[in-house]
């Protein structure tokens, strides 16, 4: 027992220290992101967000390595509801959810050619799409009237305005803790959109949850399975040490 | 009546192919120290990493497509539409992380006790040789998923062979196949990388193990299990049989046969192992963004530099050694040196003692920090160099290659505590 008690240890320091020195050596973005808080079992956020990337997003930013049947099979959408009502290019239903914008015009318009978002939540977290999408102000300088605190002199226009209204960037000065003054940046309220400040952070966080589910489909399964697999194990290693005691009582 | 059948069978075989005899030599009655550790279950747990690596890396090559076009798409694929594919697919991630987590532990390991000093310096070069064709295979295997941080991970690794004097341009680009990084350097890394360095990695593997038991296994206390024949009272001898090839030449003592002991053990090592192992792969397959680096969930661009290229953490300590070397030539030149001195370590090391047990109090210090400047140096190459990091790199290189100078001039007359001769209960 006294062996399990150090091999116990050391393998609970070995992980501590790992992720210790993973925390330490990890360095943060330097631009504040909100929290999601997603929540992948919430079929009924999914099924928003899907239909608000469909409304909204699916015109230029495609999702071609996500097919409409898994969609339909995983957000819980009956076959003919879903040919019906999310599946608005007409493809077949085990098809990928693309659109038809040729990719080389698109890049003349908008600069650089609209990224494909199925990784999106991997490549840049759910915490930066969510900040991201309630982060845009006006900015006459730019082509499309509009900038973006977390993605500067991003080439996308603001294209839920109509939901959220329109920000203005207001900058003023602040004092420090060693009395110097610093340049301080924030977003007004935003006005003129159709849903309040509350309804249109819940747009986006259903918006988001459906990306985090797009990025990695098997997210739930894996950690259901996970739990499984870890209770066997841990059942299996008290065999296997109980098995080894028994094998050695003839050598102490 | 089955019995005799499986006797009569297992007779025909060892007429014609010694397998009773093999079993028994290496396993059932291979003469292993009663007194392994925690540390010494690495062996068996690199073992088992191989395995993993080659078993799950068969089933990714049936639906992976090493084409520039067709790589990225295909991982996808096999992420969403292949049955378990995802599962295949984080087993071999998060295998090519374990397996560098496993080998660093094993060769801690060889440190701490001096079972690279004579008699098994060849056995540590073949481990030496192990590691180096471990980092070229994952290095290779790193290319394939065509992610953006791949393409410039390995943009930046193959460039450093262009510091090589004359012909280091012709060099770069025999590497690559091409002028840049392509589906032409995509597709001859995917040939090594399932084919050649794994031929030779289970070759070597081999040798290792034969290596070994040709030397018999060291132990924690540094104490050697074979005596000279008829020097040991028939009453102290180990009461269990061994294979004649051991016992015949020596008197064995404090030895217990490999199998079933250690087999036992090692199951327990095995089973604590994988619990770690599946609480990352099923929780955190990513490893916090340092088993699979963001920027590789976006398709390799070679007009899209990512913000800081840095390369997976298992390539830390010797990229910060090539990085805080302000001359690109030079700067390699340390880097591979760092690599040439792990190989040179039985003869930098000059001392008869083997354990750090009975080493003196400044091998001990010794060790202390070269295991700490390891682990700094790691953590550096994964981080943005900054002249601060930079600074503790330096201090930490020094570190590295002090570790073998100071052994060089201390072991030879060490202040050593007495070796006792025999392993205590």
């Amino acid at each position: 027992m006294k062996k399990l008690i150090i091999a116990a240890t050391f393998g609970i320091l070995f992980s501590v220290t790992t992720l210790l020195s993973f925390t330490a050596v990890a360095s943060g973005p330097s631009i504040h992101l909100d929290k999601a808080n997603n929540d992948l079992s919430d079929k009924e956020s999914l099924k928003k967000g899907f239909t608000t990337y469909l409304n909204y997003c699916l015109g230029c930013h495609q999702l071609q390595y996500q097919r409409y049947n898994r969609t339909f099979n995983d957000l819980g959408i009956d076959k003919d509801d879903g040919v019906a009502n999310f599946m608005p290019t007409g493809d077949k239903i085990g098809g990928h959810i693309l659109n038809t914008m040729p990719e080389n015009e698109a890049a003349k318009w908008f600069g650089s050619a609209p990224p494909d978002l199925t990784l999106e939540a991997r490549l840049r977290s759910p915490d930066w799409i969510y900040t991201y999408l309630r982060s845009f102000y006006i900015d006459e300088s730019r082509p499309f009237g509009v900038n973006n605190t977390v993605f500067k002199d991003v080439g996308m226009p603001h294209v839920l305005q109509s939901l959220q209204g329109v920000s203005t960037l207001v900058v003023h000065k602040e004092l420090d803790e060693h009395g110097e003054e610093h340049e301080v940046s924030s977003l007004s309220p935003a006005m003129g959109g159709s849903l309040t400040a509350e309804e249109y952070d819940v747009v986006v966080r259903d918006l988001t949850n459906f990306l985090e589910y797009v990025g990695e489909p098997n997210k739930l399964e894996r950690k259901a399975i996970g739990y499984w697999v870890l209770a066997f194990l841990f059942f299996f290693f008290i065999i296997s040490y109980f098995l080894k005691k028994e094998y050695w009582k003839d050598v102490h | 009546m089955l019995m005799k059948l499986a006797t009569d069978f297992m007779g025909w075989i060892d007429k014609r192919l010694p397998v009773t005899d093999a079993w028994n030599k290496h396993l059932a009655q291979y003469p292993a120290p009663k007194n392994f550790n925690f540390w010494y279950f690495f062996g068996s747990l690199a073992m088992l990493v191989l395995v993993n690596q080659i078993v799950t890396g068969i089933w990714l090559t049936m639906n992976y497509e090493p084409s520039g076009d067709g790589a990225f798409a295909s991982v996808e694929y096999i992420m969403r539409d292949v049955d378990f594919g995802w599962l295949l697919r984080y087993m071999h991630s998060t295998g090519a992380s374990a397996f560098f987590v496993v080998v660093y532990m094993h060769m801690m390991r060889g440190l701490m006790y001096g079972s690279y000093q004579k008699p098994r310096e060849l056995l540590w070069i073949f481990g030496m040789l192990i590691f180096l064709v471990l980092m070229a295979e994952a290095f290779m295997g790193y290319l394939l998923p065509w992610g953006n941080m791949s393409y410039w991970g390995a943009q930046v690794i193959i460039s450093l062979f262009g510091a090589v004097p004359i012909i280091g341009d012709d060099l770069t680009l025999w590497i690559r196949g091409d002028y840049v990084i392509s589906g032409a350097t995509l597709n001859r890394f995917f040939a090594l990388h399932v084919i050649a360095m794994p031929l030779v990695l289970v070759v070597l593997v081999f040798l290792h193990i034969l290596a070994l038991h040709e030397v018999g296994s060291n132990n924690p206390e540094g104490v050697d299990i074979k005596k000279p024949k008829g020097s040991v009272k028939p009453e102290e001898l180990s009461k269990f049989t061994f294979h004649k090839q051991y016992s015949e030449k020596y008197d064995i003592v404090d030895a217990v046969p490999f199998h079933p002991y250690y087999s036992v053990k090692d199951i327990m090592g095995v089973a604590g192992f994988l619990f770690l192992f599946c609480w990352v792969m099923f929780f955190a397959p990513e490893g916090g963004g340092y088993f699979m680096e963001a920027p590789n969930f976006t398709p390799a661009n070679g007009l899209k530099t990512p913000e800081h290229i840095a390369p997976v953490w298992y390539f830390g300590p010797f990229y910060t050694i090539l990085r805080v070397v302000p001359d690109k030539l030079l700067g390699a030149v340390a880097m591979f040196g760092a690599i040439v001195m792990l190989f040179a370590l039985p003869w930098f090391d000059r001392g008869v003692v083997k354990s750090v047990r009975y080493r003196s109090k400044l091998h001990l210090v010794n060790l202390i920090q070269f295991a700490i400047c390891f682990v700094v140096l790691g953590a550096l190459g994964t981080m943005p160099a900054t002249p601060t990091a930079n600074l503790i790199g330096v201090i930490a290189s020094f570190g590295y290659f002090g570790f073998f100078i100071a052994l060089w001039f201390y072991s030879k007359n060490e202040n050593t505590k007495p070796v006792p001769e025999r392993i205590a209960d």
